[in-house]
């Protein structure tokens, strides 16, 4: 699977980082020898093993529904980059 | 007591016990020598005025029976600390403030610590050299120009210079013991769910896992018997009965048998670190161990399988910085959209873009089966060959780094031989079991090297008393010159 700008454009647009057209040649680079260097697994024939999906013995733990801390709004707020009263604020979305 | 700061934690909890030293005097050494450090750029933020209020407080009315009476210590910055602005080594948090203090820290201070300092980090843990971090490279007490590894190289670099008694750091693919290794220090990666990671800043959530970082085994045993234990608000958190490494250590390692993995020794490997490992052998023979050759066959593939999983997770864990609720929002766009691109681009640094980048794309719609599955069939392989060397054995010693320390810049612009650092550690944390480095001997710079002693699930008792035992019998001694006061 070869690595290619218009692919990494597409990635990015998913991420939602934007690349800088200067540097997307590097990265472009960078990621093939990463991406070859990750292919090496296809030697291995894997058709009859179960992939793993946790690496702990016992299921995960559910917990009650319940509200045990709260009332918090104010100080989480005074970690916004943008704010009006109780709200965080962004850029208009809706005309 | 002058060199008060180069003795071991336990020395120091014991003066504080036996009432010869108070928590402030101890407290006003450690920021005496942070203060005189002007090089190696180990800390992010200083809590120096926090330390000697809280010190004050402990030496009026001292609380003895606590596992770290009076002690201060400085902590990774990828721990939320309450009040006390936490940035993960990156510009994306540089303003972030926590309004609550992760489990681990607050374990530290219900058994009588307190806070020293913040310490520099790769930037969301990504890196092994520290050379990720917004803050600056961090650099090695041990030689000028010299990375101190990663990504938890601020919490080794300020240990091995006497800067705190003690840290904490986390390890999602070696990233406290090569750090340790690279600084003559210990380390330990516990077994996956054995430390809470609530209030960590999350990078590869079923890889990451915090630990300890001392001078000694016996610290060692001391720090993790603090911050282990079940936690309801992580939900990978192994409930089990509390256990007490530091009482129960022991070098009594007769009979013990230790695996020898012939997939640790690779190319292009110093001689040097052939030499330690077979010392390594050698003191575990003397020691009444076992010694019995074994196969972990499908340990090359665990790099890469390391990187599809871990940049997968980073992608998903990563995609809450938006700048909308909390830190860095770009003031460049015009929409919702570009306002989430330009803050994202301009927020990250080009590792943690790099790995987004990787992990979105195998993630992403047609490549998932071909990698992310792939990856996770093959990260069950290497849990198995584990499994079946556990059935022969009680512990495998290997090398903790293919190399010692590097020189900054060294492999900056490659990131594969950058990511090749990780090949000894990486198997351990996708098999989920716990694994500790201790200096073991230095290659022909004089650079520390480490050894890796690796255990099963839930064993770090034997795992800490085999370290313990052949700690004991290396006896390694490190003689800095303190360059970095000058």
């Amino acid at each position: 699977m070869s690595i290619d700008k218009d692919k990494i454009k597409h990635v990015s647009k998913l991420a939602r980082i934007s690349v800088d057209e200067k540097k997307i040649d590097d990265l472009t680079k960078d990621l093939s020898s990463i991406f070859k260097f990750i292919e090496q697994l296809n030697e291995l024939n894997t058709d009859k093993v179960e992939p793993l999906s946790s690496i702990l013995n016992e299921p995960l733990r559910s917990r009650k529904d319940e509200i045990n801390d709260g009332k918090i709004r104010d100080k989480i707020l005074e970690n916004s980059p943008k704010k009006n009263e109780e709200f965080f604020v962004v850029p208009k979305v809706i005309e | 007591m002058a060199d008060l700061t180069k003795k071991s934690l336990t020395e120091i909890v014991s003066l504080i016990k036996k009432k010869e030293i108070k928590s402030e005097e101890v407290t006003n050494l450690f920021i005496k020598n942070i203060e005189n450090d002007k090089k190696l750029n180990s800390f992010i933020t200083n809590c120096n005025e926090h330390a000697v209020k809280k010190a004050k407080k402990f030496d009026k009315n001292p609380k003895l029976d606590t596992l770290l009476p009076g002690i201060p210590i400085a902590v990774k910055d990828l721990f939320c600390t309450e009040g006390v602005k936490t940035t993960a080594g990156s510009k994306m948090l540089d303003n972030f403030i926590p309004n609550y203090e992760s489990t681990i820290t607050k374990n530290l201070w219900n058994e009588g610590a307190f806070l020293l300092g913040k310490l520099n980090c790769d930037e969301y843990a990504m890196g092994s050299s520290n050379e990720t971090s917004f803050f600056g490279n961090v650099i090695n007490p041990v030689a000028e120009n010299t990375v101190p590894g990663g990504s938890s190289g601020g919490s080794a670099s300020a240990l091995a210079a006497d800067l705190t008694p003690a840290t904490i750091g986390t390890d999602t693919g070696g990233s406290i013991r090569q750090p340790a290794s690279f600084t003559g220090t210990v380390g330990l990666k516990p077994t996956y769910g054995l430390c809470s990671r609530w209030g960590i800043v999350a990078f590869a959530s079923s890889l990451d896992q915090a630990g300890p970082m001392t001078k000694t085994v016996e610290d060692c045993a001391l720090m993790l018997e603090a911050m282990a234990g079940f936690d309801e608000k992580d939900s990978t958190s192994i409930n089990k009965k509390k256990e007490n490494y530091s009482k129960n250590l022991t070098n009594n390692i007769k009979g013990l048998k230790i695996g020898i993995p012939k997939e640790y020794r690779v190319d292009g490997m110093p001689k040097e670190i052939d030499k330690l490992w077979e010392n390594g052998k050698k003191i575990l023979k003397e020691s009444g161990a076992e010694i019995i050759d074994i196969s972990l066959p499908n340990t090359k593939y665990a790099l890469p399988t390391y990187y599809i999983v871990a940049p997968a997770e980073a992608s998903s864990n990563l995609a809450r910085y938006d700048g909308v609720k909390y830190g860095f929002r770009s003031n460049k766009g015009t929409n919702l959209i570009e306002m989430y691109e330009n803050t994202r681009s301009e927020g990250f640094g080009d590792e943690v873009k790099r790995r987004i980048l990787i992990g979105t794309y195998v993630l992403s719609s047609g490549y998932y089966d071909a990698y992310y599955i792939k990856a996770q069939k093959v990260r069950q392989l290497i849990k198995n060959d584990f499994d079946e060397s556990f059935k022969k054995v009680d512990a495998i010693l290997t090398p903790s780094t293919p190399s010692a320390a590097f020189k900054i810049g060294e492999k900056k612009n490659d990131p594969i031989s950058m990511y090749l650092n990780d090949i000894f550690t990486v198997p351990v944390n996708l098999a989920g079991i716990p694994a500790i480095s201790i200096p073991a001997g230095t290659d022909n710079n004089n650079y520390p090297l480490g050894l890796q002693l690796i255990g099963k699930t839930l064993d770090e008792q034997k795992l800490l008393n085999i370290a313990f035992a052949v700690e004991k019998k290396i006896n390694f001694k490190q003689n800095l010159n303190r360059w970095w006061e000058k």
